[in-house]
Protein backbone atom coordinates (compact mmCIF):
# COMPACT_ATOMS: atom_id res chain seq x y z
CA UNK A 1 0.00 0.00 0.00
CA UNK A 2 1.27 3.06 -1.16
CA UNK A 3 2.40 5.51 2.09
CA UNK A 4 0.45 8.19 1.04
CA UNK A 5 -2.70 6.55 1.53
CA UNK A 6 -5.41 4.62 -0.70
CA UNK A 7 -5.56 5.07 -4.66
CA UNK A 8 -8.62 5.81 -6.30
CA UNK A 9 -8.81 3.06 -8.82
CA UNK A 10 -8.41 -0.18 -7.30
CA UNK A 11 -8.07 -2.52 -10.28
CA UNK A 12 -5.75 -2.90 -12.55
CA UNK A 13 -6.15 -3.24 -16.19
CA UNK A 14 -5.63 -7.06 -16.86
CA UNK A 15 -4.38 -6.97 -20.49
CA UNK A 16 -2.73 -10.66 -21.47
CA UNK A 17 0.75 -9.31 -21.16
CA UNK A 18 0.88 -11.59 -23.82
CA UNK A 19 -0.45 -15.05 -21.93
CA UNK A 20 -3.46 -17.06 -22.69
CA UNK A 21 -5.65 -16.16 -20.14
CA UNK A 22 -8.73 -18.26 -21.19
CA UNK A 23 -8.51 -21.60 -22.36
CA UNK A 24 -11.77 -22.82 -24.07
CA UNK A 25 -11.79 -26.50 -24.08
CA UNK A 26 -13.73 -28.39 -26.22
CA UNK A 27 -13.85 -31.58 -24.76
CA UNK A 28 -16.31 -33.39 -27.55
CA UNK A 29 -18.56 -32.62 -30.15
CA UNK A 30 -20.99 -35.14 -29.18
CA UNK A 31 -24.28 -33.74 -28.08
CA UNK A 32 -27.53 -34.91 -27.61
CA UNK A 33 -29.24 -31.59 -28.84
CA UNK A 34 -29.54 -30.18 -32.31
CA UNK A 35 -29.17 -26.53 -32.04
CA UNK A 36 -29.68 -25.18 -35.43
CA UNK A 37 -27.67 -22.22 -34.27
CA UNK A 38 -24.73 -24.39 -33.14
CA UNK A 39 -21.14 -23.19 -33.76
CA UNK A 40 -19.78 -26.30 -34.12
CA UNK A 41 -18.16 -27.84 -37.50
CA UNK A 42 -20.84 -28.70 -40.42
CA UNK A 43 -18.60 -32.30 -40.28
CA UNK A 44 -18.80 -32.45 -36.56
CA UNK A 45 -19.56 -36.39 -37.23
CA UNK A 46 -16.19 -36.46 -38.57
CA UNK A 47 -14.15 -35.91 -35.51
CA UNK A 48 -14.05 -39.44 -33.69
CA UNK A 49 -10.96 -39.24 -32.71
CA UNK A 50 -11.17 -36.94 -29.11
CA UNK A 51 -8.25 -36.27 -26.96
CA UNK A 52 -7.40 -38.55 -24.27
CA UNK A 53 -7.84 -38.06 -20.42
CA UNK A 54 -4.12 -37.85 -20.07
CA UNK A 55 -3.60 -34.72 -23.05
CA UNK A 56 -6.76 -32.67 -21.41
CA UNK A 57 -4.78 -32.96 -18.23
CA UNK A 58 -1.29 -31.99 -19.79
CA UNK A 59 -3.06 -29.25 -21.55
CA UNK A 60 -4.35 -27.73 -19.08
CA UNK A 61 -1.25 -28.04 -16.76
CA UNK A 62 0.80 -26.07 -19.36
CA UNK A 63 -1.49 -23.47 -20.04
CA UNK A 64 -1.63 -22.96 -15.89
CA UNK A 65 2.36 -22.72 -16.46
CA UNK A 66 1.81 -20.37 -19.02
CA UNK A 67 -0.17 -18.13 -16.60
CA UNK A 68 -4.03 -19.06 -17.84
CA UNK A 69 -6.68 -18.21 -14.79
CA UNK A 70 -10.10 -19.32 -17.06
CA UNK A 71 -10.93 -22.75 -18.01
CA UNK A 72 -14.39 -23.10 -20.18
CA UNK A 73 -15.26 -26.85 -20.47
CA UNK A 74 -17.35 -26.70 -23.24
CA UNK A 75 -18.42 -29.00 -26.55
CA UNK A 76 -20.50 -30.14 -28.11
CA UNK A 77 -21.53 -31.19 -24.67
CA UNK A 78 -19.03 -31.67 -21.87
CA UNK A 79 -21.04 -33.86 -20.39
CA UNK A 80 -21.04 -36.77 -22.73
CA UNK A 81 -16.77 -37.23 -21.52
CA UNK A 82 -16.43 -40.10 -19.13
CA UNK A 83 -13.89 -38.25 -17.46
CA UNK A 84 -15.72 -34.26 -17.02
CA UNK A 85 -15.08 -34.95 -12.96
CA UNK A 86 -11.80 -36.21 -13.19
CA UNK A 87 -10.61 -33.48 -15.90
CA UNK A 88 -12.74 -30.83 -13.51
CA UNK A 89 -10.75 -31.70 -10.60
CA UNK A 90 -7.26 -31.50 -12.38
CA UNK A 91 -8.25 -28.06 -13.39
CA UNK A 92 -9.17 -26.71 -10.25
CA UNK A 93 -6.33 -28.45 -8.39
CA UNK A 94 -4.19 -26.33 -10.84
CA UNK A 95 -5.91 -23.33 -9.91
CA UNK A 96 -8.02 -23.09 -12.65
CA UNK A 97 -11.29 -20.95 -12.23
CA UNK A 98 -13.61 -23.51 -14.14
CA UNK A 99 -16.47 -23.14 -16.04
CA UNK A 100 -18.72 -25.62 -17.40
CA UNK A 101 -21.21 -24.60 -20.72
CA UNK A 102 -24.13 -27.02 -20.63
CA UNK A 103 -27.06 -27.97 -22.70
CA UNK A 104 -28.12 -29.65 -18.78
CA UNK A 105 -29.08 -33.36 -20.35
CA UNK A 106 -27.03 -35.69 -18.37
CA UNK A 107 -26.52 -33.37 -16.00
CA UNK A 108 -27.73 -35.24 -13.07
CA UNK A 109 -28.08 -34.45 -9.33
CA UNK A 110 -25.33 -36.94 -8.53
CA UNK A 111 -23.23 -36.17 -11.29
CA UNK A 112 -23.70 -31.79 -10.52
CA UNK A 113 -22.12 -33.78 -6.93
CA UNK A 114 -19.23 -35.06 -7.88
CA UNK A 115 -18.42 -31.88 -9.88
CA UNK A 116 -18.89 -29.59 -6.49
CA UNK A 117 -17.16 -32.44 -5.03
CA UNK A 118 -14.24 -32.00 -7.53
CA UNK A 119 -14.22 -28.12 -7.12
CA UNK A 120 -15.77 -26.74 -10.33
CA UNK A 121 -16.86 -22.98 -10.05
CA UNK A 122 -19.91 -22.02 -11.96
CA UNK A 123 -22.13 -23.66 -14.50
CA UNK A 124 -23.81 -22.33 -17.55
CA UNK A 125 -26.92 -23.60 -18.56
CA UNK A 126 -28.63 -23.03 -21.65
CA UNK A 127 -32.20 -22.93 -22.26
CA UNK A 128 -33.66 -21.64 -24.87
CA UNK A 129 -37.38 -20.73 -23.98
CA UNK A 130 -40.07 -20.27 -21.01
CA UNK A 131 -42.06 -22.50 -22.61
CA UNK A 132 -41.13 -26.28 -23.00
CA UNK A 133 -42.90 -26.54 -26.99
CA UNK A 134 -40.38 -23.89 -27.82
CA UNK A 135 -37.39 -25.23 -26.44
CA UNK A 136 -37.97 -28.54 -27.69
CA UNK A 137 -38.50 -27.77 -31.25
CA UNK A 138 -35.58 -25.14 -31.15
CA UNK A 139 -33.02 -28.16 -29.83
CA UNK A 140 -34.57 -30.94 -31.69
CA UNK A 141 -35.27 -33.11 -28.12
CA UNK A 142 -37.35 -33.22 -25.50
CA UNK A 143 -34.97 -31.42 -23.01
CA UNK A 144 -36.39 -28.15 -21.65
CA UNK A 145 -38.40 -30.24 -18.09
CA UNK A 146 -34.57 -31.55 -17.77
CA UNK A 147 -33.05 -28.12 -17.98
CA UNK A 148 -35.32 -26.46 -15.54
CA UNK A 149 -34.84 -29.09 -13.01
CA UNK A 150 -30.82 -28.78 -13.57
CA UNK A 151 -30.99 -25.52 -12.62
CA UNK A 152 -32.94 -26.08 -9.75
CA UNK A 153 -30.45 -28.73 -8.62
CA UNK A 154 -27.38 -25.97 -9.42
CA UNK A 155 -28.65 -23.78 -7.01
CA UNK A 156 -29.64 -26.28 -4.66
CA UNK A 157 -26.08 -27.03 -4.62
CA UNK A 158 -24.69 -23.24 -3.83
CA UNK A 159 -23.25 -22.86 -7.55
CA UNK A 160 -23.84 -19.71 -8.73
CA UNK A 161 -26.30 -20.20 -11.53
CA UNK A 162 -25.75 -18.64 -15.30
CA UNK A 163 -28.38 -19.26 -17.36
CA UNK A 164 -27.39 -18.89 -20.99
CA UNK A 165 -30.16 -17.85 -23.25
CA UNK A 166 -29.55 -17.04 -26.79
CA UNK A 167 -31.70 -15.00 -28.63
CA UNK A 168 -33.28 -15.69 -32.07
CA UNK A 169 -36.11 -14.43 -34.18
CA UNK A 170 -38.83 -17.28 -33.02
CA UNK A 171 -37.95 -16.61 -28.91
CA UNK A 172 -37.23 -13.23 -28.69
CA UNK A 173 -40.58 -11.60 -28.82
CA UNK A 174 -41.23 -13.71 -25.41
CA UNK A 175 -38.21 -11.68 -23.39
CA UNK A 176 -40.71 -10.98 -21.06
CA UNK A 177 -41.57 -14.21 -19.76
CA UNK A 178 -38.12 -15.59 -20.32
CA UNK A 179 -36.83 -12.72 -17.99
CA UNK A 180 -40.11 -14.29 -15.15
CA UNK A 181 -38.41 -17.64 -15.79
CA UNK A 182 -34.59 -16.86 -15.10
CA UNK A 183 -36.10 -15.02 -11.85
CA UNK A 184 -37.96 -17.95 -10.83
CA UNK A 185 -35.22 -20.19 -10.53
CA UNK A 186 -33.30 -17.19 -9.53
CA UNK A 187 -30.47 -16.80 -11.88
CA UNK A 188 -27.93 -14.95 -10.59
CA UNK A 189 -26.49 -13.98 -14.60
CA UNK A 190 -28.47 -14.32 -17.14
CA UNK A 191 -26.67 -14.26 -20.72
CA UNK A 192 -29.12 -13.19 -23.17
CA UNK A 193 -26.79 -14.10 -26.18
CA UNK A 194 -26.01 -13.23 -29.39
CA UNK A 195 -26.04 -15.95 -31.89
CA UNK A 196 -22.90 -15.58 -34.20
CA UNK A 197 -23.73 -16.47 -37.87
CA UNK A 198 -20.67 -19.44 -38.39
CA UNK A 199 -21.30 -22.89 -39.42
CA UNK A 200 -24.97 -24.11 -38.14
CA UNK A 201 -26.23 -20.61 -37.74
CA UNK A 202 -25.03 -19.21 -40.86
CA UNK A 203 -26.69 -21.89 -42.60
CA UNK A 204 -30.29 -21.01 -40.90
CA UNK A 205 -29.74 -17.20 -40.47
CA UNK A 206 -32.55 -15.95 -42.67
CA UNK A 207 -34.58 -17.77 -39.79
CA UNK A 208 -32.67 -16.84 -36.76
CA UNK A 209 -31.70 -13.28 -37.20
CA UNK A 210 -34.28 -11.09 -34.93
CA UNK A 211 -35.67 -7.97 -36.85
CA UNK A 212 -34.18 -4.50 -35.79
CA UNK A 213 -38.27 -4.20 -34.01
CA UNK A 214 -37.51 -6.97 -32.10
CA UNK A 215 -34.31 -6.50 -30.89
CA UNK A 216 -35.61 -2.64 -29.67
CA UNK A 217 -38.24 -4.09 -27.75
CA UNK A 218 -36.02 -6.54 -26.35
CA UNK A 219 -33.66 -4.56 -25.13
CA UNK A 220 -36.37 -2.11 -23.34
CA UNK A 221 -38.21 -5.18 -21.60
CA UNK A 222 -34.29 -6.34 -20.68
CA UNK A 223 -33.41 -2.35 -19.15
CA UNK A 224 -36.45 -2.45 -17.13
CA UNK A 225 -35.77 -5.89 -15.68
CA UNK A 226 -32.29 -4.75 -15.04
CA UNK A 227 -33.79 -1.91 -13.19
CA UNK A 228 -35.59 -3.60 -11.28
CA UNK A 229 -33.57 -6.76 -10.20
CA UNK A 230 -30.52 -4.88 -9.49
CA UNK A 231 -27.96 -7.23 -8.28
CA UNK A 232 -29.91 -9.99 -7.77
CA UNK A 233 -29.72 -11.03 -11.44
CA UNK A 234 -27.40 -9.64 -13.39
CA UNK A 235 -28.20 -9.30 -17.05
CA UNK A 236 -26.22 -9.45 -20.24
CA UNK A 237 -26.97 -7.78 -23.17
CA UNK A 238 -25.37 -6.73 -26.01
CA UNK A 239 -27.18 -5.70 -29.09
CA UNK A 240 -26.50 -8.39 -32.18
CA UNK A 241 -23.27 -7.02 -33.93
CA UNK A 242 -25.10 -7.16 -36.86
CA UNK A 243 -27.33 -4.81 -35.77
CA UNK A 244 -24.52 -2.80 -34.35
CA UNK A 245 -22.40 0.33 -36.52
CA UNK A 246 -19.34 -1.16 -35.36
CA UNK A 247 -18.09 -4.88 -35.06
CA UNK A 248 -16.95 -6.36 -32.13
CA UNK A 249 -13.49 -6.84 -30.45
CA UNK A 250 -13.47 -10.14 -31.61
CA UNK A 251 -11.72 -12.34 -28.81
CA UNK A 252 -10.04 -9.10 -27.64
CA UNK A 253 -7.78 -9.91 -30.59
CA UNK A 254 -6.65 -12.84 -32.56
CA UNK A 255 -4.30 -14.81 -30.08
CA UNK A 256 -4.24 -11.95 -27.62
CA UNK A 257 -5.68 -13.63 -24.08
CA UNK A 258 -7.57 -16.80 -25.83
CA UNK A 259 -7.10 -20.22 -26.69
CA UNK A 260 -9.38 -22.76 -28.01
CA UNK A 261 -8.70 -26.40 -27.88
CA UNK A 262 -10.84 -28.66 -30.05
CA UNK A 263 -11.62 -31.80 -29.26
CA UNK A 264 -9.17 -33.56 -31.44
CA UNK A 265 -5.96 -31.54 -30.26
CA UNK A 266 -6.25 -28.67 -32.89
CA UNK A 267 -5.09 -25.35 -31.23
CA UNK A 268 -7.10 -22.05 -32.40
CA UNK A 269 -7.44 -18.19 -31.39
CA UNK A 270 -11.29 -18.77 -31.24
CA UNK A 271 -14.33 -21.27 -31.08
CA UNK A 272 -14.49 -20.58 -35.08
CA UNK A 273 -11.29 -20.19 -36.22
CA UNK A 274 -11.13 -23.48 -38.63
CA UNK A 275 -13.43 -21.81 -41.03
CA UNK A 276 -10.43 -20.17 -42.15
CA UNK A 277 -9.29 -22.88 -44.97
CA UNK A 278 -6.23 -22.00 -45.63
CA UNK A 279 -4.21 -21.92 -42.29
CA UNK A 280 -2.72 -24.68 -40.90
CA UNK A 281 -3.57 -24.67 -37.14
CA UNK A 282 -1.56 -26.50 -34.99
CA UNK A 283 -2.70 -29.72 -32.50
CA UNK A 284 -2.15 -30.29 -28.84
CA UNK A 285 -0.83 -33.74 -30.42
CA UNK A 286 2.34 -32.62 -32.16
CA UNK A 287 3.34 -29.45 -29.69
CA UNK A 288 3.36 -28.03 -26.37
CA UNK A 289 0.96 -25.16 -25.80
CA UNK A 290 3.56 -22.65 -25.27
CA UNK A 291 5.14 -23.04 -28.95
CA UNK A 292 1.80 -23.08 -29.79
CA UNK A 293 0.84 -19.87 -28.38
CA UNK A 294 4.43 -17.79 -28.89
CA UNK A 295 5.83 -19.86 -31.92
CA UNK A 296 3.15 -21.14 -34.33
CA UNK A 297 2.77 -18.93 -37.70
CA UNK A 298 -0.67 -19.75 -37.14
CA UNK A 299 -1.46 -17.52 -33.53
CA UNK A 300 1.19 -15.30 -34.87
CA UNK A 301 -1.12 -14.30 -38.08
CA UNK A 302 -3.41 -11.73 -36.76
CA UNK A 303 -1.74 -10.35 -33.95
CA UNK A 304 -1.01 -6.68 -33.27
CA UNK A 305 -2.24 -4.42 -36.34
CA UNK A 306 0.59 -5.33 -38.98
CA UNK A 307 -1.60 -7.16 -41.04
CA UNK A 308 -4.79 -4.82 -41.45
CA UNK A 309 -6.11 -3.20 -45.17
CA UNK A 310 -7.89 0.12 -45.18
CA UNK A 311 -10.22 1.12 -43.99
CA UNK A 312 -9.09 -0.13 -40.22
CA UNK A 313 -5.57 0.11 -40.96
CA UNK A 314 -5.71 4.71 -40.98
CA UNK A 315 -8.57 3.79 -38.57
CA UNK A 316 -8.72 5.54 -34.91
CA UNK A 317 -11.20 2.76 -33.56
CA UNK A 318 -8.53 -0.01 -34.50
CA UNK A 319 -7.17 -0.66 -31.16
CA UNK A 320 -10.68 -0.48 -29.56
CA UNK A 321 -12.11 -3.19 -32.02
CA UNK A 322 -9.14 -4.92 -33.60
CA UNK A 323 -11.00 -4.73 -36.99
CA UNK A 324 -13.36 -7.01 -36.10
CA UNK A 325 -13.45 -10.80 -36.19
CA UNK A 326 -11.48 -12.41 -38.99
CA UNK A 327 -13.48 -15.15 -39.04
CA UNK A 328 -16.42 -13.07 -39.59
CA UNK A 329 -14.93 -11.39 -42.75
CA UNK A 330 -13.21 -14.35 -44.23
CA UNK A 331 -16.73 -15.90 -44.33
CA UNK A 332 -18.35 -13.20 -45.96
CA UNK A 333 -15.86 -11.15 -47.65
CA UNK A 334 -13.57 -14.19 -48.75
CA UNK A 335 -10.20 -12.78 -46.73
CA UNK A 336 -9.73 -12.65 -43.37
CA UNK A 337 -7.43 -9.37 -43.88
CA UNK A 338 -10.71 -7.41 -44.76
CA UNK A 339 -12.46 -5.83 -42.52
CA UNK A 340 -14.94 -6.74 -40.71
CA UNK A 341 -18.08 -6.69 -42.47
CA UNK A 342 -20.64 -5.16 -39.71
CA UNK A 343 -18.13 -2.07 -39.30
CA UNK A 344 -20.58 0.67 -41.90
CA UNK A 345 -16.80 1.42 -43.07
CA UNK A 346 -16.37 -1.76 -44.43
CA UNK A 347 -16.61 -1.47 -48.49
CA UNK A 348 -18.16 -4.95 -47.99
CA UNK A 349 -20.97 -3.42 -45.29
CA UNK A 350 -23.73 -4.25 -48.27
CA UNK A 351 -23.74 -8.23 -47.26
CA UNK A 352 -25.03 -7.31 -43.34
CA UNK A 353 -27.77 -4.27 -44.71
CA UNK A 354 -28.89 -7.37 -46.81
CA UNK A 355 -29.34 -9.88 -44.50
CA UNK A 356 -30.51 -7.21 -42.18
CA UNK A 357 -33.58 -5.92 -44.42
CA UNK A 358 -33.86 -10.13 -45.25
CA UNK A 359 -35.28 -10.33 -41.12
CA UNK A 360 -37.35 -6.78 -41.40
CA UNK A 361 -39.11 -7.83 -44.70
CA UNK A 362 -42.50 -8.71 -43.87
CA UNK A 363 -44.31 -11.36 -45.25
CA UNK A 364 -41.55 -13.42 -45.79
CA UNK A 365 -41.60 -17.18 -46.22
CA UNK A 366 -40.37 -19.07 -42.91
CA UNK A 367 -38.50 -22.01 -44.13
CA UNK A 368 -37.59 -25.10 -41.85
CA UNK A 369 -34.30 -24.78 -39.90
CA UNK A 370 -31.63 -27.35 -40.67
CA UNK A 371 -31.02 -29.03 -37.28
CA UNK A 372 -27.63 -29.81 -36.38
CA UNK A 373 -28.00 -33.65 -37.29
CA UNK A 374 -25.75 -36.13 -38.12
CA UNK A 375 -28.22 -36.79 -40.92
CA UNK A 376 -27.80 -32.93 -42.10
CA UNK A 377 -24.26 -33.35 -41.56
CA UNK A 378 -23.92 -35.97 -44.46
CA UNK A 379 -26.85 -34.57 -46.53
CA UNK A 380 -24.44 -31.49 -46.60
CA UNK A 381 -21.48 -33.30 -47.50
CA UNK A 382 -23.20 -35.26 -50.40
CA UNK A 383 -24.58 -31.95 -51.59
CA UNK A 384 -21.69 -30.09 -51.79
CA UNK A 385 -19.42 -33.20 -53.65
CA UNK A 386 -22.41 -33.38 -55.71
CA UNK A 387 -22.00 -29.30 -57.21
CA UNK B 1 -43.70 -11.97 -5.04
CA UNK B 2 -44.07 -11.35 -1.12
CA UNK B 3 -40.38 -12.91 -0.88
CA UNK B 4 -37.76 -10.58 1.19
CA UNK B 5 -35.20 -9.50 -1.39
CA UNK B 6 -31.86 -11.42 -1.22
CA UNK B 7 -30.03 -8.75 -1.65
CA UNK B 8 -28.89 -5.77 0.03
CA UNK B 9 -29.03 -2.52 -2.36
CA UNK B 10 -28.45 0.25 0.40
CA UNK B 11 -25.21 2.08 -0.44
CA UNK B 12 -24.52 3.68 2.81
CA UNK B 13 -22.25 1.42 4.61
CA UNK B 14 -22.09 1.69 8.76
CA UNK B 15 -19.21 1.57 10.46
CA UNK B 16 -20.44 -1.88 11.81
CA UNK B 17 -21.17 -3.26 9.16
CA UNK B 18 -19.44 -6.92 8.17
CA UNK B 19 -18.31 -7.69 4.16
CA UNK B 20 -17.15 -10.87 2.75
CA UNK B 21 -15.69 -11.77 0.04
CA UNK B 22 -19.01 -12.91 -2.35
CA UNK B 23 -19.13 -16.47 -2.22
CA UNK B 24 -18.73 -16.82 -6.21
CA UNK B 25 -15.62 -14.95 -6.28
CA UNK B 26 -11.98 -16.64 -5.96
CA UNK B 27 -10.13 -14.13 -3.96
CA UNK B 28 -6.45 -14.87 -4.30
CA UNK B 29 -2.30 -14.31 -5.16
CA UNK B 30 -1.52 -15.14 -8.72
CA UNK B 31 1.84 -15.40 -9.03
CA UNK B 32 1.91 -15.22 -13.21
CA UNK B 33 0.78 -11.68 -12.52
CA UNK B 34 2.38 -11.02 -9.30
CA UNK B 35 -1.29 -9.63 -8.01
CA UNK B 36 -3.95 -10.65 -6.09
CA UNK B 37 -6.58 -11.53 -8.62
CA UNK B 38 -10.41 -12.01 -8.14
CA UNK B 39 -11.91 -14.87 -10.58
CA UNK B 40 -15.79 -14.99 -11.22
CA UNK B 41 -17.46 -16.60 -13.76
CA UNK B 42 -16.07 -15.76 -16.65
CA UNK B 43 -14.26 -12.56 -15.65
CA UNK B 44 -10.95 -11.74 -13.74
CA UNK B 45 -9.97 -8.69 -12.21
CA UNK B 46 -6.50 -8.07 -11.10
CA UNK B 47 -6.14 -5.99 -7.82
CA UNK B 48 -3.91 -3.00 -6.92
CA UNK B 49 -1.72 -3.94 -3.54
CA UNK B 50 -4.36 -1.36 -2.16
CA UNK B 51 -7.46 -2.86 -2.41
CA UNK B 52 -5.85 -6.32 -2.05
CA UNK B 53 -5.06 -5.20 1.75
CA UNK B 54 -8.32 -4.29 2.50
CA UNK B 55 -10.34 -7.30 0.55
CA UNK B 56 -8.34 -9.72 2.81
CA UNK B 57 -9.45 -8.49 6.02
CA UNK B 58 -13.22 -8.65 4.48
CA UNK B 59 -13.55 -11.74 6.35
CA UNK B 60 -17.23 -11.61 7.13
CA UNK B 61 -16.42 -11.20 10.81
CA UNK B 62 -14.80 -7.66 11.20
CA UNK B 63 -16.22 -4.66 10.69
CA UNK B 64 -15.68 -1.88 8.62
CA UNK B 65 -14.37 0.39 11.91
CA UNK B 66 -12.09 -2.68 12.81
CA UNK B 67 -10.83 -2.75 9.27
CA UNK B 68 -9.99 0.77 9.22
CA UNK B 69 -8.45 0.54 12.96
CA UNK B 70 -6.15 -2.43 11.58
CA UNK B 71 -4.77 -0.74 8.64
CA UNK B 72 -4.08 2.08 10.86
CA UNK B 73 -1.67 -0.30 12.50
CA UNK B 74 -0.03 -1.21 9.83
CA UNK B 75 0.85 2.43 8.36
CA UNK B 76 2.61 5.34 9.51
CA UNK B 77 -0.17 7.74 10.58
CA UNK B 78 1.45 10.47 12.96
CA UNK B 79 0.31 12.51 9.92
CA UNK B 80 -3.38 12.66 10.47
CA UNK B 81 -4.11 13.29 6.97
CA UNK B 82 -3.10 9.71 6.32
CA UNK B 83 -5.45 8.41 8.67
CA UNK B 84 -8.12 9.89 7.72
CA UNK B 85 -7.55 8.96 4.10
CA UNK B 86 -7.22 6.06 5.14
CA UNK B 87 -10.70 5.93 6.63
CA UNK B 88 -12.07 8.00 3.18
CA UNK B 89 -10.04 5.06 1.33
CA UNK B 90 -11.85 1.97 3.41
CA UNK B 91 -15.22 3.76 2.90
CA UNK B 92 -14.55 4.14 -0.63
CA UNK B 93 -13.53 1.05 -1.93
CA UNK B 94 -15.76 -1.13 0.62
CA UNK B 95 -18.99 0.65 -1.69
CA UNK B 96 -17.22 0.51 -5.27
CA UNK B 97 -16.47 -2.99 -4.63
CA UNK B 98 -19.98 -3.85 -2.83
CA UNK B 99 -21.17 -2.28 -6.32
CA UNK B 100 -19.43 -4.03 -8.45
CA UNK B 101 -20.46 -7.20 -6.65
CA UNK B 102 -17.07 -8.52 -5.46
CA UNK B 103 -18.88 -8.39 -1.90
CA UNK B 104 -21.64 -8.53 0.19
CA UNK B 105 -22.58 -7.81 3.56
CA UNK B 106 -22.82 -10.68 6.51
S1 LIG C 1 -25.32 -25.50 -29.63
FE1 LIG C 1 -26.81 -27.09 -29.12
S2 LIG C 1 -26.29 -28.78 -30.48
FE2 LIG C 1 -24.52 -27.41 -30.47
S3 LIG C 1 -23.23 -28.24 -28.88
FE3 LIG C 1 -24.48 -26.67 -27.93
S4 LIG C 1 -26.24 -27.77 -27.08
FE4 LIG C 1 -25.24 -29.13 -28.56
S1 LIG D 1 -12.71 0.50 -40.08
FE1 LIG D 1 -11.84 -1.23 -39.00
S2 LIG D 1 -10.92 -0.38 -37.16
FE2 LIG D 1 -12.32 1.19 -38.00
S3 LIG D 1 -14.24 0.89 -36.93
FE3 LIG D 1 -14.34 -0.33 -38.81
S4 LIG D 1 -13.60 -2.37 -38.24
FE4 LIG D 1 -13.00 -0.95 -36.61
Amino acid sequence: MPKDGLEENNEVKLDGQGKPLWLCLELTYRCPLQCPWCNNPLDFDTYKDELSTDDWVRVLREGREMGALQVGFTGGEPMMRKDIVEITAEASKLGYYTNLVTGGVGLTKDKLEALKEAGLNQIQLSIQSCDPVMTNKLVGAEAHDDKIQTAHDIKDLGFPLSLNVPVCRESIDQTREILDMCEEVKADYLEYVQIQYYNWALLNRDELLPSRDQVIYAEELINEARERLGKKMTIYFVVPDYHDKFPKACMNGWGAIHLTIAPDGTAMPCQEARIIKEIDFPSVRDHDLSWIWHESPAFSLYRGDDWMKEPCRSCDNKEQDVGGCRCQAYMLTGDATNTDPVCYKSPHHHIIEEAIEAADRVGRNPRPYVMRRVQSASDLRQSSAGE
Amino acid sequence: MAEAPQVDETPQIDPADQFEVHPFYVFRWEESQEAHVLLYPEGVVKLNDTAAEILKLCDGDRSVTQIIDELKNVYDVSDPDTASRIEAGVYKFLEDSHAKGWTRRK
